[in-house]
């Protein structure tokens, strides 16, 4: 698991002091704590409320409440796969279990090596190209069960 | 776009760039340097031609061409036979389905012909990261109209009049809302654009924003004007990293040119916006939660009243509005409401945007009339259901909507009708059914996305929803029994009438529409045990059709399980108890030998 680095905690420290009011800032605060850390444990939320004066309840109340955040790291490559309703029309379900399948974790969860891990997502906005995955930034389209394999093969060392 | 006498326009919407659109250009640019045409002819990356299903789509002015599927391979030729010979690259037209006939002006394909644009007028035209093609395109002279020549009473009565409703989902008049926000004083007031965009499988305000981000700049700052507001708002999903970046420099731009900010075109009026990004929450779509999560709290439902035009964002008259309901906005200004009014049926007046996606030909953005009848969209648009399957239902409004089926096809679009359908506009997510899929399944999908999306806040919608969801579980798996197809019934309406926001109240819509039109498949999952369309797992066996199968071997070698064994030449079987059902040996046997019932 990735350390949480001093230097982490500075930027997203400087980031927080750069804002002229704090008001109503929380969300936009955590998308920048997401930003450097990866994910939202509990010391970066910590560390947001002590910063913002508010209780560490009301952070993780919202950390909690929205599917952005996240509070376990994600792998080296996290696999999104489009669950929105024109993927699902298209097989997403069954590109998902393949996944799942050749990685031999669920949706949320990351390998033991720390190299991958999958999500679900909904409409990437690429519904032409449905069913639709994106390992970091790039986006396959079309995808069938059995790209799976070769899809993985690219990420593999 | 003067000096130059052709122009290149290459999609670099979400779905051409996720299809390498970026290398396109790349390649164009190298292969016009190579032959000393830069100065004569420009290459505009723009936002979405609608026409995802074909792309990467590259359109060359001012003849019209549309090329279709274009690869980064292809730069080459098409600059040295179009460009340079003026010979079209015929291979890389679209080919019409019926005629197999070539087509190269897009205004000829069956795909635009039923379109107006209005919304998406300047989508696939102008480069969207360029002021100056949106000025070019009558933009900012709305503004200019507002400010100079009309009080913010006439522009409220223009809007009025041409009958323009939300196009969010509630389809609400937006002059009237308008009214309301205006007569609240206040020494602060908000205007909100809500681009949540919270319907999985619609990306119109995506589009929209990734495309044209000036036309809502430009209508959020008439909009200020008219309600007395200084403060613009737009509340996007952090998932549309690239509509982002595009709206945030359209605002600078616009600040750049004293389109915003303090006393714009010289008028005394100010008006600024600011972007603050979702977190991924589907009830924040709606209004009273978008506000609070705007505020850095959880996006919970509250009441209303009071409404946000009385107390919204930080307690102060607030006027939220949907994205494509601000994109009609200027337009509506420059050609006045009687012209919009002549558009569309008597009460949902001018087009509507729709996502057209599933098992359709032609998956893309349209934009049609409202009045539009289903069938138009479906076969005419949409090109017909994909691999000549038959057509089952289509659903509309997404989670909160419902299906339509055969006998609605001739029904016009428009808010009024479809709610009489027991469905409803939604934001414009429109997803095509054929028989291959089932609707209990279907069914199941949205109340899945509803359990997962309840805030939590209220009972009926945490815990109802939940306990649809196990009933269609259990039908779907064929452990149903006949006394739920009532206890689905009964829980939906009890539902619908206690859940306290929009959420909760529309999620049960997918049951009772599907249940309203295919209860005979429910019934077959149920009784028979058996899943119609062959599609839930647990109802399905996979086996061989000795007298079908050579042998060729192929599908042992894509099962994940070794499920299959059998000779060279000679039959294969599927071992039942160690097949999962993953479906890749129907895929690739040849002969139609592997079956599912
Ligand atoms: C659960 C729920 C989700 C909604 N999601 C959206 C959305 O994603 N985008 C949107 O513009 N309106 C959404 N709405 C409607 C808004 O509450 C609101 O009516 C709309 O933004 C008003 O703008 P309009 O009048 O221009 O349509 C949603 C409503 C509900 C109840
Ligand atoms: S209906 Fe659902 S989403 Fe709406 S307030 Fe109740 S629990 Fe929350
Ligand atoms: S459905 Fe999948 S698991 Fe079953 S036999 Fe075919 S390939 Fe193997
Ligand atoms: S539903 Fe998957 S990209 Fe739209």
């Amino acid at each position: 698991m990735a350390e949480l680095k001093n230097e982490q905690f500075n930027e997203l420290e400087q980031f927080i002091d750069s804002m002229s009011s704090t008001k109503g800032e929380l969300i936009r605060v955590l998308h920048k704590a997401q930003e450097i850390f990866g994910y939202l444990p509990k010391e970066v939320q910590k560390f947001v409320a002590k910063k913002l004066h508010v209780s560490t309840a009301k952070v993780f109340g919202v950390v909690s409440f929205y599917s952005f955040f996240t509070m376990t790291p994600r792998g080296e490559h996290n696999i999104a796969i489009c669950l929105g309703t024109a993927c699902y029309v298209r097989g997403a379900e069954k590109v998902l279990d393949a996944f799942k399948r050749e990685l031999n974790i669920n949706t949320g969860e990351t390998t033991k090596d720390g190299k991958f891990s999958i999500t679900g997502v909904r409409c990437v906005g690429a519904c032409g190209l449905a069913p639709v995955v994106m390992v970091g930034e790039k986006v396959y389209g079309r995808v069938t069960p059995d790209m799976v394999k070769d899809i993985l093969e690219e990420y593999k060392d | 776009m003067s000096n130059y006498s052709m122009h290149i326009l290459v999609c670099g919407g979400t779905g051409c760039k996720s299809a390498n659109s970026d290398k396109i250009i790349e390649n164009l640019e190298k292969h016009l340097a190579a032959q000393n045409m830069t100065d004569q002819v420009q290459i505009l990356k723009t936002g979405c031609f609608g026409f995802c299903e074909k792309g990467p789509i590259v359109k060359i002015l001012p003849d019209n061409t549309f090329y279709v599927q274009v690869q980064p391979e292809d730069a080459q030729e098409l600059i040295e036979e179009h460009i340079v010979k003026g010979r079209k690259v015929e291979r890389l037209l679209y080919e019409d389905p019926e005629t197999n006939k070539r087509i190269s002006d897009s205004q000829k394909m069956d795909f635009y012909k039923k379109q107006i644009r209005i919304a998406l007028r300047n989508c696939g035209v102008i480069d969207p990261d360029n002021l100056d093609e949106y000025i070019a395109r009558d933009g900012y002279q709305a503004i200019g109209k507002v400010l100079t020549s009309m009080t913010p009473k006439e522009v409220i009565e223009v809007i009025k009049a041409s009958g323009l409703r939300g196009r969010g989902g509630g389809g609400f008049p937006t002059g009237l809302k308008w009214q309301f926000a205006s007569q609240y004083q206040n020494d602060v007031k908000y205007v909100v654009c809500n681009a949540d965009e919270g319907d999985p499988g619609a990306f119109m305000d995506r589009s929209i924003l990734e495309g044209d981000p000036h036309s809502v700049v430009e209508a959020m700052t008439i909009c200020g004007y008219a309600i007395g507001a200084s403060n613009g708002r737009v509340y996007i999903r952090a998932e549309y990293p690239l509509a982002i970046k595009r709206l945030q420099k359209a605002i600078d731009d616009a600040r750049e040119y004293g389109l915003l900010g303090n006393d714009i075109l010289g008028s005394g009026f100010n008006f600024d916006i600011k972007l603050t990004y979702g977190a991924g929450a589907f009830v924040c779509g709606e209004e009273t939660s978008l506000i609070h999560s705007m505020e850095g709290e959880r996006g919970e439902p509250t009441t209303k009243p009071p409404f946000p035009a009385e107390s919204g964002f930080w307690g102060k008259p607030t006027n939220v509005n949907n994205v494509e309901t601000f994109a009609n906005v200027p337009v509506i200004i420059l050609k006045g409401s009687d012209w919009f009014t002549k558009i569309g049926t008597e009460k949902s007046k001018g087009t509507k945007v729709f996502a057209l996606a599933g098992a359709i030909n032609n998956v893309g953005l349209i934009e049609v009339p409202m009045g539009t009848t289903l069938r138009e969209v479906i076969y005419d648009i949409g090109g017909g259901i994909k691999g000549g399957k038959k057509f089952k239902a289509v659903q509309t409004g997404g989670p909160s909507g419902g299906c339509l089926t055969e006998k609605d096809l001739d029904t016009p679009i428009d808010f009024d009708n479809l709610l009489a359908k027991g469905s409803m506009m939604g934001s414009g997510g429109m997803i095509v059914m054929s028989e291959d899929d089932c609707m209990v399944a279907m069914a199941k999908f949205y109340l899945e996305f509803s359990v997962e999306e309840s805030c939590g806040k209220c009972t009926p919608c945490r815990v109802g929803t939940r306990r649809l969801l196990e009933i269609l579980e259990l039908i779907t798996s064929g452990k149903g029994k006949m006394e739920h197809i009532d206890e689905l019934k009964r829980l939906c309406r009890v539902i619908k009438d206690t859940a306290l926001c929009g959420l909760g109240q529309a999620a049960p819509n997918p049951v009772l529409s599907t249940l309203e039109a295919f209860e005979d498949e429910y019934i077959a999952h149920i009784v028979d045990k058996r899943c119609p369309a062959g599609q839930c797992k647990d109802l399905l066996k996979y086996y061989i059709l000795p007298d079908k199968c050579i042998g060729c071997t192929a599908c042992t070698r894509v099962c994940p399980t070794q499920a299959i064994t059998g000779e060279r030449k000679k039959p294969h079987v599927i071992d039942v108890e160690k097949c999962i059902k993953c479906g890749a040996c129907i895929e690739k046997c040849r002969f139609g030998a592997i079956v599912k019932k």
